[in-house]
């Protein structure tokens, strides 16, 4: 029986873990490293790995810490941040990622998802939208939340998933960072629209709202979070061992 | 020694750490000597079928992994690996494999029920309807991690495990030296890490 997925989520600056609220006021947490290994012996089922650092330098202390956590962490790895081109792609690929995924640079170069998905294959795409209400209309936000591109977001993810992305992280700026729940109305509104898997990222604050996640729609694949886990607000095991009692399909 | 076909295909570098992490002799390589004076045989792959044989024919790698399977060296092939032992694969057209275990790949689609989603991704269980020296050390209800649109449609004699993904689908085979496995031991954590293990010590 296929199993609902649980991701914490790593911010990575400078070879480091960061998470904001509402993505500021960025917090240094821990090793991208000792967390994955962490993570993954407390039953996590995939890790997401952000870049967050914008300069060359940055990139060559992630792909580092990136091919450190491939050699001992054994689980799925997904990165994102700074994915703008194919050679982009290579890069982590090589590096251990399973799987890329791609924002900012996909609304720059729409032509990325459908190359990288032919090159690479769809189960490697994945599109991450970060969407924000504006006028009560979810609308897509580009470079980590900071600008309305103005472009419907279901519309731009319906397109996504035509154009080969093999999954979606759905990433309400709404809710990220309120930890009063996921947005289950935003999430709600993309499974109705595609197919593929849909990962909620943004509001989880406790067990409860993973319960009401996977409850109220059963559609939906995978919870991300990431400060929750970092800080010990949620821990795996347990979350996992409600979600069980709750009926809810996971790995133990 | 073990050793990994590198033939340009497919995201190798957890594989390689994987078998270096249960302390397995492992190399990575696509030269045609190493790999027939090694011990056992992986075969990696991910992406489009047609592509991979393509490549496997034109280099010879594909008669070298026959001669050498039949002189009995163990072999393991994972995910598109396993589906190339095939016949025949049904992906965007029709392919001939390596025809070392009877049986074709075919959608996923065309077996499993509409409100399911393709691709099955995600981490399943394992039942086993044969018993084989890959899953020796792994219990019955197992979880791994698949990603894949396609299955081997194989007579039952060849599964050695099946997972349930809105119909029953072959999760691993064998024929005789042969394994395939359609899911990801090196991204399965420790239940992976245990059936790798299995493959170098036990077969």
């Amino acid at each position: 029986m296929i199993t609902k997925r649980i991701i914490p989520c790593l911010d990575v600056k400078n070879g480091r873990v960061v998470k904001g609220v509402n993505f500021e006021n960025l917090n240094d947490v821990s090793s991208p490293v000792d967390l994955a290994q962490f993570y993954s012996s407390c039953g996590a089922d995939e890790l997401v790995f952000y870049d967050i650092t914008a300069s060359s330098d940055g990139r060559a202390i992630f792909t580092d810490i990136l091919k450190e956590t491939a050699s001992k962490v054994f689980i799925p790895l997904t990165v994102g941040g700074g994915i703008n081109t194919l050679d982009d792609f290579d890069r982590v690929l090589k590096c251990g990622a399973d799987k890329v995924s791609v924002n900012s640079g996909a609304i720059k170069n729409p032509s990325l998802i459908p190359m990288a998905a032919e090159k690479y294959g769809s189960q490697c795409v994945v599109l991450s939208a970060d969407v924000k209400r504006v006028d009560g209309r979810f609308t897509l936000f580009a470079k980590g939340g900071r600008e309305n591109t103005g472009i419907d977001a279901l519309e731009w993810i319906k397109q996504g998933v035509e154009n080969g992305a093999g999954e979606i992280v759905l990433n309400s700026i709404d809710t990220d960072g309120v930890k009063n729940g996921f947005d289950i109305e935003m999430l709600e509104a993309v499974s109705d629209i595609v197919s593929v898997p849909v990962i909620a990222s943004g509001g989880a604050g406790c067990i409860e709202d993973f319960v009401t996640l996977f409850k109220t729609l059963p559609k939906v694949d995978a919870g991300l979070a990431a400060s929750i886990f970092h800080f010990g607000e949620v821990q795996i095991p347990e979350l996992k061992k409600v979600l069980k009692q709750n009926k809810i399909n996971v790995r133990l | 020694m073990i050793t990994i076909i590198d033939y340009g295909v497919g995201n190798i570098f957890s594989l390689y750490q994987s078998f270096k992490a249960i302390g397995a002799d492992v190399e990575l390589t696509g030269d045609f000597e190493k790999i027939k004076n090694s011990d056992k045989i992986v075969l990696p792959g991910v992406g489009a079928f047609g592509d991979a044989a393509k490549i496997l024919f034109d280099t010879g790698l594909a008669n070298l992994i026959k001669n050498e399977v039949n002189n009995g060296k163990p072999l393991l092939g994972i995910c598109l690996g396993m589906q190339l032992l095939f016949e025949k694969s049904y992906e965007y057209g029709e392919y001939e494999g390596l025809g070392l275990i009877k049986g074709s790949v075919k959608p996923i689609a065309d077996v499993i029920s509409s409100d399911f989603k393709i691709p099955h991704i995600g981490w399943n269980s394992l039942t086993y309807p044969n018993k084989s020296r890959l899953f020796e050390t792994t219990p019955e209800g197992s979880f791994v991690y698949f990603v894949h649109s396609f299955y081997a449609d194989t007579p039952e004699e060849n599964i050695i495990a099946m997972t349930e993904y809105g119909a029953p689908l072959t999760a691993a085979v064998a024929n005789e030296n042969i394994y395939g496995a359609q899911f990801h031991p090196e991204k399965s954590g420790d239940v992976g890490l245990g059936i790798l293990k299995a493959f170098y010590e036990r077969t």
